[in-house]
């Protein structure tokens, strides 16, 4: 049961016993979480504090341990999306297009372009979900329940658009091997321009509550930075490495999905503090909003949704009832004995907190041999305890919340 | 001018002559295989040399072959990344399955911490010099590694589910 | 306001008089504590979210009387279990369940608190049932707000029948000595 309670051979019980402050008071220990109502998510911190101000600190996970990739290994290839979605279950879509992505990549499939377009435009939707959450429960923490509240009406919206496109609201399970599984109806497209027409008011609005808010900025303002050096040596990605400075960006560096054909700007911070971390999000859900209008005025014509791969594609079903072949290649997609060559293959994602990786090993049998979750979340988190180092308690629960940890992309 | 596959693979075996070896472009990957006990100082080469400046790893992890001979059992898998010239390139080390160890390098890439941790914890294999080698995921009192392939993904006393029902019996493989 | 369209919630089996309304001690309490339910919501993972999205405006968990969420165990009634519970942290949801002061119930939200869900594996519990006795189960993965909505109002028409004497009842300690919680 982990560090509940401090041995006497802790390294905590030793440097307490050994220092002594001049005005007499000791050093103490406070134990954050594993249940704590301000951390997102189930982590513990065992901390060693000087009064207010915290020395040290010990973080525990595995918390809520899956064992995804066990289950991964269990499991026929297109089972594995809804390990997938349940990894960062924010923004879930982002998760299971990287592993159809990576599939689509050990298989050697093309998508068709409207396919790409239409993935380009669900992921940055999730990514847009994603933000708002992390920026909005940020505001929760710093004493504003207003922001969230008023957001998250509109993450309801961008719910009702996945489940036009796949039934679901939260763990999406979205997408096939070459595509999606179904076209999106005139519903989802109808969804989505009210979304686009609507969200900019709301967060133009979210913004100004925030960006210059004198509250808000004395409580992020310096609060847990990170030099871009230690972030790139501590494995950042995503907002919180740009955020100290530095443009890597998957989208940018190994384009998939057809990113290439659309025009977008990654915001980039300076300090790598929490407030260039909430304005870096901010910035970016004004790229995602621009690059899904991109990808809607760009889209192809037809309604072209998926590759023409009948070996990995389930056939439609009429075509089963009386063709000989779609019923074979049905039934042999069903049973997962779908032809997979003896391979290793890599392929990343830019999600909301960074670059997701799928690195997969497969035997030529029907599940993969080994498929590991490269999780942003559980990379950067290590770099914790050094950035509250010095800083005042309620600080660390702000840089927490900053730094947009989500336990299933932690603990897998 | 752009870093090529070419490059890397004549400075590593330049360097490191019969340590490195099995290079391979699988898919869009460059990969190679390297001698266990030299892992830290080819990592480092790759890191420090100022062509090659693969200054980012994206990601380690362990694999199990049981069914391969005993020296190659298991393997830790590095793979490194140079943002200037978005190159990636994947490292294998091939480790014994008795004793698998191999050379922490935490001290080399500060995000290798964890990662070598849940490899061991997944695996067992022993990290030397890494600062704090404990569990990170799982329970710590918990005296196997279970992402080896000889352990099994459900547990063995739970009592609510029938494994008849799910076409399985609790000793055989689970495939 | 004789032509409004609200329907009054019907009161309680009792006898009406001048100034005064006499019913069962049991229906009052019950009425008094189903309609003030204080939730400790107990989120570790994807069912989090969808609470997060029911506490939300849309589909407000506030109109139950549950606007003010306790995060202390000791000031809660009603403990929300959502998301999958690890073997690890078993024991910490079974200190936080014996914190909380009597009367208190239970919810399981979600497949992976009721069952253990998707993850039928050797970290994850296979139900809090296990560890803690349970009131309502919400089956879904993760549910739809309307369905922990209507988990929540199962467990108001629970408390609404419950004798204010279960607590102290034989069956009730049994159940308690079968967890082994004190």
């Amino acid at each position: 049961m982990s560090e509940l309670l401090l041995p006497p051979e802790h390294r905590y019980a030793k440097i307490i016993q050994e220092h002594h402050n001049e005005d007499g008071s000791e050093l103490s220990v406070l134990n954050l979480g594993p249940t704590h109502p301000a951390t997102h998510g189930i982590f513990q911190n065992v901390l060693l504090m000087d009064g207010e101000k915290i020395l040290e600190a010990e973080p525990t996970i595995g918390y809520i341990h899956r064992a995804f990739e066990k289950i991964a290994e269990n499991r026929p290839f297109y089972q594995i999306t809804p390990l997938t979605d349940r990894m960062n279950y924010c923004s879930s879509p982002i998760n299971n297009m990287g592993w159809w992505m990576t599939m689509e990549k050990l298989l050697d499939i093309e998508v068709p372009k409207r396919a790409q377009y239409l993935r380009v435009i669900v992921m940055e939707l999730a990514r847009i979900t994603d933000h708002l959450i992390c920026n909005s429960i940020l505001g929760v923490d710093t004493g504003a329940y207003t922001g969230f509240l008023y957001v998250f009406q509109f993450r309801e919206k961008v719910y009702e658009i996945y489940e036009e496109i796949c039934g679901a609201r939260l763990t999406t399970n979205m997408g096939r091997m070459g595509g999606f599984e179904r076209d999106w109806s005139p519903e989802a497209f109808r969804k989505l321009d009210i979304f686009l027409r609507d969200f900019p008011i709301a967060w133009k609005e979210f913004e100004n509550l925030f960006e210059r808010n004198r509250i808000f900025i004395d409580r992020t303002v310096n609060v847990g930075p990170i030099s871009a050096e230690k972030a790139m040596a501590y494995g950042f990605t995503g907002p919180n490495l740009r955020a100290a400075g530095v443009d890597y960006d998957v989208r940018v560096a190994h384009p998939y999905s057809s990113y290439e054909d659309f025009d977008f700007i990654v915001p980039v911070g300076k300090s790598g503090d929490t407030y260039d971390r909430f304005c870096v999000r901010n910035a970016e859900v004004w790229e995602s909003l621009s690059i899904i209008r991109q990808a809607l005025a760009k889209m192809p014509e037809g309604n072209e949704f998926h590759a023409d791969v009948p070996a990995y594609y389930l056939p439609p079903k009429e075509d089963v009832y009386h063709d000989m072949e779609s019923l074979i290649y049905h039934f042999k997609i069903v049973m997962g004995e779908i032809p997979v060559p003896v391979a290793e293959v890599y392929h990343s994602v830019e999600g909301g907190n960074g670059e997701v990786g799928f690195y997969l090993v497969t035997d030529g049998s029907r599940t993969p041999y080994r498929l590991h979750f490269r999780r942003p979340c559980f990379i950067y988190y290590q770099a914790y305890p050094e950035m509250i180092k010095g800083a005042m308690l309620s600080d660390a629960i702000v840089i927490l919340s900053s730094l947009n940890v989500i336990a299933g992309e932690l603990d897998a | 001018m752009a870093l090529e596959t070419t490059q890397i693979q004549d400075k590593l075996v330049e360097t490191f002559g019969e340590s490195v070896f099995h290079f391979n472009q699988e898919k869009d990957l460059f990969s190679l295989e390297v001698a266990a006990d030299k892992i830290t100082a080819v990592i480092l080469f790759l890191k420090n040399d100022p062509t090659l400046r693969f200054h980012f790893l994206t990601d380690l992890c362990g694999v199990h072959y049981p069914d391969n001979v005993v020296e190659r059992q298991f393997a830790v898998v590095y793979h490194l990344h140079n943002w200037y010239e978005n190159k990636r390139i994947k490292i294998k080390a091939f480790l014994n399955g008795e004793k698998p160890e191999i050379k922490s390098v935490s001290n080399i890439f500060l995000c290798s911490n964890w990662m070598e941790r849940e490899t061991y914890d997944f695996y067992g294999i022993n990290f030397i010099g890494h600062p704090q080698l404990k569990r990170i995921l799982n329970m710590d009192e918990m005296i196997s590694h279970p992402m080896r392939k000889e352990f099994p993904m459900e547990d063995g006393g739970r009592t609510d589910k029938d494994d008849r029902f799910f076409g399985r019996t609790p000793q055989k493989d689970n495939k | 306001m004789s032509d409004s369209n609200i329907t009054m919630v019907a009161p309680p089996e009792g006898v009406v008089g001048e100034g005064f309304f006499a019913t069962k001690l049991n229906d009052v309490v019950g009425l008094a504590r189903a309609n003030s339910l204080w939730p400790l919501p107990f989120a570790t993972s994807c069912c989090g979210i969808e609470f997060m999205a029911t506490m939300a405006s849309h589909y407000d968990l506030a109109r139950f009387g549950m606007e003010r969420v306790s995060f202390s165990p000791r000031q809660a009634d009603m403990l929300l279990v959502m998301g999958t519970i690890s073997k690890k942290m078993g024991p910490i949801l079974r200190q936080v369940y014996e914190q909380m002061a009597e009367p208190r119930w239970v919810i399981a939200v979600g497949a992976c608190a009721s069952s253990g869900g998707v993850f039928d594996t050797y970290s994850v519990l296979q139900g809090i049932d296990k560890v803690i006795p349970v009131d309502v189960y919400v089956p879904g993965c993760p549910p739809r707000p309307e369905q922990i909505v209507d988990g929540v109002m199962q467990l108001q028409e629970l408390v609404k029948n419950e004798s204010v004497r279960r607590r102290s009842s034989p069956e009730y300690q049994e159940l308690l000595a079968s967890y082994n919680i004190k």
